[in-house]
């Protein structure tokens, strides 16, 4: 909160702590996918990018460190796209 | 007239309705591209081995090398907020400079990307394209749209960061008031988020 009158510095070694572990996902998305695990690649794929992106969302866009109400928000909003996925392949499998 | 004297006359300021804004953007943008991900499942669902066999025509280094600049960026970007929060303007100029570096690399390499492609006369509407099967052609059409579009946000991104830099140099962007910063900063980690989804969704399917 840049109005707060102390905002919630990150120091720079979190950050690169924090792309290094980034870096690593990456590199387990592509190991996971060179190998057959049938349908669960795709799936393990997803589950690694989706840690990576809930990282992304707490540490470098500071939902974690911000006013609970972008937190909340941004919860939300995922849960009704998830609802939405969700009813589009329920009607897709048992259409 | 004794009441108005003893007014404000500094500019209304509100960061956190601003920032708050730029979430509400940020929804609409995680909605557009949620749309255009649930289209990529729906039709992979039903063409799973075109959609298979068209993947490999993209190269994997490729991908995962702009995935980690990506990351760099959203890094440095992290950075130089936490740099303007202390102060710190010479590292912050430093550090946004090298998001836009990375950001301009990261271009350069989908040139290469798209343009190989081009010269195999691959690209939206051609005669290649429309002589693919079904599935090959919603593979590639999507990610031409999926990954044009990202980087039409990236090149938005690199105008908005430019214009902090700027700001930050004529001292309009300070330790004080840094909301363009920090919400340049938001989008730009927006774009990051898109692209760790667009990477695992075309260039590693199994």
């Amino acid at each position: 909160m840049s109005d707060e009158k102390h905002p919630h510095i990150v120091e720079y070694k979190n950050h690169l702590m924090i792309l290094l572990l980034l870096i690593g996902f990456t590199v387990l998305t592509v190991a996971i996918t060179s190998v057959e695990l049938g349908p669960y690649n795709t799936a393990a794929a997803m589950l690694i990018a989706t840690v990576k992106a809930v990282i992304v969302l707490l540490y470098f866009m500071h939902l974690k460190f911000d006013q609970k109400i972008y937190l909340v928000f941004t919860t939300i909003v995922i849960l009704t796209f998830l609802a939405v996925v969700f009813v589009t392949f329920f009607d897709y499998l048992y259409r | 007239m004794e009441t108005t004297a003893t007014r404000h006359t500094d500019m209304h300021r509100d960061d956190t309705a601003a920032k708050l804004g730029m979430w509400l953007f940020i929804f609409t943008e995680i909605l557009l591209f949620g749309g255009l991900f649930i289209v990529y499942s729906v039709y992979r669902f039903r063409n799973p081995v075109a959609f298979h066999l068209a993947h490999e025509e993209l190269s994997i280094p490729m991908g995962f090398i702009n995935t980690v600049i990506l990351l760099i960026s959203s890094a440095t970007v992290a950075i130089s907020i936490s740099a303007m929060q202390k102060s710190d303007r010479k590292m912050t100029m430093i550090m946004l400079s090298v998001t836009l570096l990375l950001a301009l690399t990261f271009l350069v390499n989908k040139y290469f990307e798209w343009g190989a492609k081009f010269e195999h006369g691959m690209y939206p509407g051609s005669e290649v394209m429309q002589n693919l099967g079904h599935g090959d052609m919603l593979f590639f059409s999507l990610y031409f749209f999926m990954t044009g579009l990202h980087g039409v946000h990236i090149i938005v991104g690199m105008i908005i960061l430019g214009a902090a830099l700027y700001k930050v140099r004529t001292g309009a962007v300070n330790s004080k008031q840094y909301a363009l910063l920090e919400n340049g900063g938001l989008y730009w980690h927006l774009v990051d988020l898109i692209w760790i989804f667009l990477f695992p969704l075309f260039y590693l399917i199994h």
